[in-house]
């Protein structure tokens, strides 16, 4: 549960987190086999098309959520069930409060809910002085020991089994040792008695479906059967996002949410409970069922243009099992109640800003999340919404302001470049690296070396290299992004190099900028509207048939960025929105260009069969779906392509969270470049100039001889 | 192959995958054999890594300590295979109940259920357990043996739909869909077995 007050107070727990070995090797462990699980439980299947029909069918549900609640509502009533509305999560736990007093309950079982940890629902109870027993084996060790979880589905995996054994000592008053299969036997057998004494049962839901007036429950280990079949009164608490029309909409979620939760077919239970049957512990033979529906913002959500699909969230954890930096942290600094991707989402909604500030600015941006996401929630481009929400609630730092105030003047972003070159000898000591930085700028820099300011940026020298085309097969004009345009022209010299021999005409727009992720990042979303509008702009779309960057950040940005960010809701320039509909169309990265429009062949290079492994760029693999592209070219180049461990995870750079993160940033890199040594090539090949600078900087900080290129000079030097 | 016996392979296979135990039977008298057999092998309480020798706070251990000798339970079977079941248990010495399973809450040795219809594809069989007694039988059981009949298997969910319908809409209603035993992963990822429910389960394929 992450409480910190300021970012000062939530970089010192990220810090103490790394720190714990036993949860980095858990965490790595785990990382590594969710991978291979899903993807063995998801084979054959097409993945895209479920998550599309998933997305649509939650999208039309939501926007008819007061309407499906009064569907519920009236099938269930009429079965007699008690149903509720509660506004907040406190209304909630006030309802159930005197839902348990009315029934002279003394001792309540809870099966797994995470609306009942987003409203604090035991301490509410045990405030009223109710026993209240988890009985989900991890929630039941959380409460134990006072916590809240760590991932929505295995809320105790941040534990060991000798700290669970402990425990279990502790709560028997007898010796356990750290087996587990002994100790998930006391468990077992300590909980079992508790469902026996238990006058009230409170389960979650997993889909409340209108159609029946059903409530529905995915568990593994059976414990929700328990809970509401022993006690005398079953209260289902349920958050309204759960409403779904019909049977079709859950078993169709069914189909997904365990495969990517755990990478189970199907969970162990499956339970189905339409309205209260038998029960023998009450008076009257028949069991009292009351279902509590959480609104807590959900309402308002659901109308909400941009957050709406949120919603489709089915809790499977997935975006956590698969985020770098959740990996590194652990979930009790990756989210407050909702951990991982959709965590830092929802705590901003249902927990307020406080809570959400600092959460919010720690995600790299590598979409790891969305690609595994069974909603098809696009989460990263919501995080950064989220943030620029609150900055534009709480005011925006002076140094984001800054940036963004300089980015919207390309001029005096380029001329503070250019003056940077100026003063920065004293700094590079003749080497390509920023050696001496003041340490303003190289607070916790020391992981890697910074590259210095070229000599001469791409867009003097464009003119002195432009291809002479008579009769051009194809039109490119290039978008170079800042990175290679100041501080590594010579990746793009290679490319207009290998275009110029396919008789493809270059052209460099000079009124190009920053492609403005930076500032989309930082949450200024003003001056990332304003940048993106001038790039539109600088290019004249009757005079190109692709837009070619070898950036894939930048590429990703300008396709899918900026469609959203200048879409038909654009203030100012309605008719932009049009435009970068077909300025995206036309933007391609180099690899994809080279491999798939110019078919480039192997005789057109000398082969050397070097050792090369490849870093796949997280804008390019996720962000623009390629990958076979680069692969085959480095073959095509006449290279040996070696692969390496988890190719598709973040180098760590994220442009400027390595800035902010440095700590969590060098993490990421060092298990990059172990998995890069560990190949043995002597060449890293990737597409993105942002990656390249990470790779090169912790490389040669180590000393290592392994040398990175873009895959375009790697093309470039061995172009017969 | 003809679909239904390659619906039974496919849900053979794929409740092997999650460690259910699947025979083949010809009839129910079969099936009550196996049942018998299964139980004759397990001791009563202890056989299955239950944690009987484990230290309990005092409450727990108290409720096990009500256990008394083994017990098959198959409440919601029809009269006639009530008859055969009791029989069949009382000539081995086993005891033999269809309803009290709140007075058996730390554990009997078997509970035997016929499904309403079975998933293939992820190797899923839906009991109807509106009735208390058939849901707490397969909880408290340790070893759940389960009669699919192989007419009532079908490929995906979508084609039990239709009938998970029926049953939700004939209110007050509980289905259960079943795969594999009760698992938790919960401590370091580990898998275990019968944390919960059942510690095996049997699926008996009835060729009808």
């Amino acid at each position: 549960m992450q409480n910190a007050r300021d970012l000062k107070e939530y970089k010192g727990e990220l810090s103490g987190a790394l720190g714990n070995e036993f949860l980095r090797t858990a965490m790595d462990n785990f990382a590594m086999a969710y991978r291979v699980s899903r993807a063995k439980a998801f084979a054959g299947m097409d993945v895209d098309g479920l998550v599309r029909d998933i997305a649509q069918a939650k999208d039309q549900a939501m926007a008819r959520m007061d309407e499906l609640f009064e569907e519920f509502k009236t099938q269930a009533e009429r079965q007699g069930v008690t149903v509720h509305l509660a506004k907040t999560g406190q209304e909630a736990n006030e309802i159930i409060g005197r839902i348990a007093e009315k029934a002279g309950v003394k001792r309540i079982v809870k099966s797994k809910s995470m609306t009942a940890e987003e409203t604090l629902l035991n301490h509410h109870l045990e405030d009223l002085g109710l026993e209240v027993t988890e009985t989900d084996l991890g929630e039941w060790i959380i409460q134990l020991r006072h916590e809240g979880p760590t991932h929505m589905v295995m809320p105790a995996i941040h534990l060991s089994r000798y700290q669970v054994a402990e425990l279990f000592s502790e709560v028997t008053g007898a010796r356990q040792e750290g087996d587990i299969q002994k100790l998930v036997k006391v468990a077992r057998r300590e909980l079992r008695a508790k469902y026996a004494q238990a006058e009230m049962g409170i389960s979650g839901g997993n889909f409340a479906i209108a159609e029946t007036g059903t409530i529905a429950l995915c568990t593994n280990e059976g414990n929700a059967r328990l809970v509401t079949t022993l006690p005398r009164v079953h209260v289902a608490l349920v958050g309204l996002d759960k409403l779904t029309p019909t049977l079709t909409d859950a078993l169709r979620v069914i189909k997904a949410l365990p495969r990517n939760a755990t990478g189970q077919a199907i969970t162990s239970y499956v339970t189905w409970i339409t309205g209260p049957g038998e029960c023998q512990s009450s008076p009257d033979g028949k069991k009292e069922m009351h279902v509590v529906f959480l609104d807590n913002g959900r309402r308002k959500l659901a109308k909400d243009p941009v957050f709406s699909q949120v919603l489709r969230c089915v809790r499977c954890g997935a975006c956590a099992n698969v985020c770098p930096v959740y990996r590194l942290v652990g979930g009790h600094q990756y989210g407050h109640i909702y951990i991982g991707a959709i965590g830092l989402i929802l705590t901003y909604f249902y927990h307020g800003r406080e809570k959400a500030k600092n959460l919010v600015q720690n995600c790299i941006n590598c979409g790891a999340c969305k690609a595994v996401c069974v909603g098809g929630i696009d989460l990263p481009r919501l995080i950064k919404e989220v943030h620029a929400r609150i900055q534009d609630e709480e005011g925006h730092p002076l140094q984001s302001q800054l940036l963004g105030m300089v980015l919207k003047s390309r001029k005096m972003f380029h001329a503070l470049l250019r003056s940077a070159k100026a003063v920065q000898k004293p700094v590079t000591g003749g080497t390509p690296y920023l050696r001496h930085l003041p340490m303003i700028f190289a607070r916790g820099q020391g992981f890697r070396a910074l590259p210095a300011i070229a000599e001469t940026p791409f867009r003097d020298r464009f003119e002195s290299i432009k291809p002479k085309v008579k009769g051009p097969k194809l039109r490119v004009a290039l978008f170079s992004g800042c990175v290679q345009d100041f501080v590594y022209p010579e990746q793009a010299e290679a490319a207009v190099k290998i275009l110029a021999k396919h008789n493809v005409s270059v052209d460099f727009p000079l009124d190009q900028s920053c492609c403005g992720l930076p500032v989309q990042m930082m949450g200024e979303r003003e001056a990332s509207r304003s940048v993106a509008a001038q790039n539109v702009r600088a290019f004249d779309l009757d005079s190109c048939d692709y837009i070619l960057t070898l950036c894939a950040s930048c590429a990703s940005h300008l396709k899918h960025g900026y469609p959203e960010i200048l879409g038909p809701d654009c203030e100012g320039d309605p008719g932009l929105a049009a435009t970068v509909r077909q300025f995206a169309d036309r933007v391609i990265d180099f690899s994809s260009f080279v491999h798939d429009v110019l078919q480039v062949e192997p005789a057109e290079f000398r082969a050397d069969g070097r050792k090369a492994a490849y870093h796949a760029p997280c804008h390019l693999c996720r962000g623009l779906g390629v990958t076979k592209a680069p692969r085959e070219l480095m073959a095509t180049g006449g290279l040996e392509y070696l692969p390496a461990e988890e190719e598709d995870v973040c180098c760590g750079f994220g442009g400027t969270y390595s800035m902010k993160f440095p700590e969590l940033s060098a993490e990421l890199l060092k298990k990059k470049l172990a998995n890069i040594e560990k190949t043995g090539a002597e060449l890293l090949l990737t597409d993105c100039p942002g990656c390249i600078m990470q790779l090169r900087g912790g490389l040669a900080t180590k000393g290592s001889p392994i040398k990175v290129q873009h895959v375009a000079e790697a093309l470039a030097e061995r172009l017969r | 192959m003809n679909d239904k016996a390659r619906l039974a392979d496919l849900m053979a296979e794929k409740a092997g995958l999650v460690s259910a135990i699947v025979s083949r039977v010809k009839s129910l008298d079969e099936a009550f054999a196996y049942t018998l057999d299964v139980c004759d092998k397990k001791e009563a309480c202890q056989l299955l890594p239950s944690g009987c020798e484990s230290d309990l706070s005092a409450g727990a251990g108290a409720l096990c300590d009500a256990k008394l000798g083994k017990i098959i339970a198959a409440p919601g079977l029809p009269a006639e295979a009530v008859k055969a079941l009791g029989e069949a248990c009382a000539g081995r010495g086993v005891g033999f109940i269809t309803q009290g399973m709140r007075s058996h809450l730390a554990g009997i040795d078997i509970g035997f259920t016929i499904a309403e219809a079975a998933i293939a594809e992820t190797g899923t069989f839906v009991l109807d357990s509106r009735s208390e007694e058939l849901r707490l039988a397969t909880m408290i059981c340790e070893v759940h043996v389960c009669v699919v009949p192989v007419s009532a298997i079908r490929e995906t969910s979508f084609e039990v739909e239709d009938h998970l319908r029926e049953l939700c809409q004939d209110a007050p209603g509980y289905v259960a869909f079943i795969t594999g035993a009760s698992r938790t992963a919960d401590i370091e990822r580990v898998l275990a077995i019968g944390v919960h429910g059942p510690l095996e389960l049997h699926i008996l394929l009835l060729e009808d």
